[in-house]
């Protein structure tokens, strides 16, 4: 590998990119690559981060085509001396590689992600098996990146879909066994354009970086809604 | 400045399927192959229909589709037909969770379980289906 890559950055205000040569190390990530751009080359580049650690979903981009996240992907698991960032796909561009996410929080909210976990008469505390919590605990670990609605076809052409990370969200609150409002959230995604629009191309679980498989989910949900699984 | 304001791949998306994997290939041919039987469906009504113009308008519209052009477009239509409904039954039997995997608490690195293996055997034997139906296919029609 060389000791330097280029690096392409998508520019919203002239819609090219712009190129520069960024000195690499085994280690060194592509979001390091973006700052060390900003910090010595280019400081107008607008890029959102937080936490360098994949846990705040807040740096993701399209990384020569497929989304993921910047501080998730270093540079030699790229297979090319050139990399290219481009703001997410299906989100409305605020500047450069910084998108808005209020659709996806929007979405997310619509399907109900909490619960009405009242305990039941009988006791002060709800019970759940390991198997229960297994049941639903993958979905939980969904950061919100937006990824999964980047690499998502139907997202690319239905403005009114909810989305995998919504559709995905709405499994993890049906799967657990405390809710009790799973009827009014199954009311809420059976709509043409909610869980029925997904054509499980898979993409969402191929860019997640948290292992939540978000088609799995949905697929899930939709076998429950038909009678087919429980 | 960038005029699609939601910036969506919109169907430019469907553009370098190989980047998602073999799921987002099926995906698009899928896609592909109905549209392309839809349009088959519509001009093989158009063609049947000829039949109401008596023997001599049936016969003048068989020879017009008795061509190697045309066979090769039957052909290309045997192969989306078998591709459409081998990989359809594999869609359907997914959207209603069979074979999707069970949830489970993932670990790094992170192989999502709907898109396993047997999945992937459904989407390579309905290519390879395809292409030998094809194969008969064009035996049949240029009796080779």
């Amino acid at each position: 590998m060389n000791n330097t890559i280029k690096l392409r950055v998508k520019r919203s205000a002239t819609d090219d990119f712009d190129e520069f040569t960024i000195p690499v190390q085994k280690w060194t990530t592509v979001l390091e690559c973006i700052l060390h751009a900003k910090h010595q080359f280019d400081h107008s580049i607008a890029v959102r981060y937080s936490c360098r650690q994949a846990t705040c979903g807040s740096c993701g981009m399209k990384i020569n085509g497929k989304p993921s996240l910047a501080c998730f992907t270093k540079v030699s698991e790229i297979d090319s001396d050139t990399i290219t960032v481009e703001p997410m796909s299906n989100f409305p561009i605020i500047r450069d590689l910084a998108v808005k996410f209020d659709r996806l929080f929007e979405n997310h909210r619509k399907v109900m992600p909490y619960m009405d976990n009242t305990p039941p008469e009988s006791s002060r505390m709800h019970i759940q098996s390991p198997a229960e919590l297994d049941k639903f605990i993958q979905f939980a670990n969904c950061i919100k990146c937006g990824l999964c609605n980047s690499a998502c076809p139907t997202m690319a052409t239905d403005t009114s879909f909810t989305g995998p990370q919504a559709l995905a969200q709405a499994y993890r609150y049906v799967a657990d066994s405390r809710d009790k409002d799973k009827d009014k959230r199954l009311r809420i995604i059976d709509d043409s354009h909610g869980i029925w629009r997904c054509h499980f191309a898979g993409s969402c679980s191929q860019v997640c970086p948290k292992g939540v498989d978000p088609a799995m989910g949905i697929q899930l949900l939709r076998g429950y809604m038909l009678g087919l699984s429980d | 400045m960038d005029t699609n304001k939601d910036n969506r791949e919109g169907i430019g998306g469907m553009a370098n399927p190989g980047r998602y994997g073999i799921e987002r290939v099926a995906y698009w041919l899928m896609r592909l192959s109905g549209l392309g039987l839809l349009v088959y469906f519509i001009a093989h009504i158009y063609e049947t229909s000829s039949i109401l113009r008596g023997e001599v308008g049936w016969n003048e519209l068989m020879a017009m589709t008795d061509t190697p052009e045309f066979h090769i477009v039957l052909i290309i239509v045997i192969g989306m037909c078998v591709f459409h409904t081998v990989n359809g039954i594999r869609v359907m039997l997914g959207h209603g969770g069979v074979g999707v995997g069970r949830p489970t608490r993932p670990d790094y690195p992170y192989a999502p379980a709907s898109q396993n293996t047997r999945h992937k055997i459904a989407i390579y034997s309905a290519i390879v289906l395809a292409a030998i139906a094809m194969v008969y296919g064009s035996t049949v029609l240029f009796g080779v």
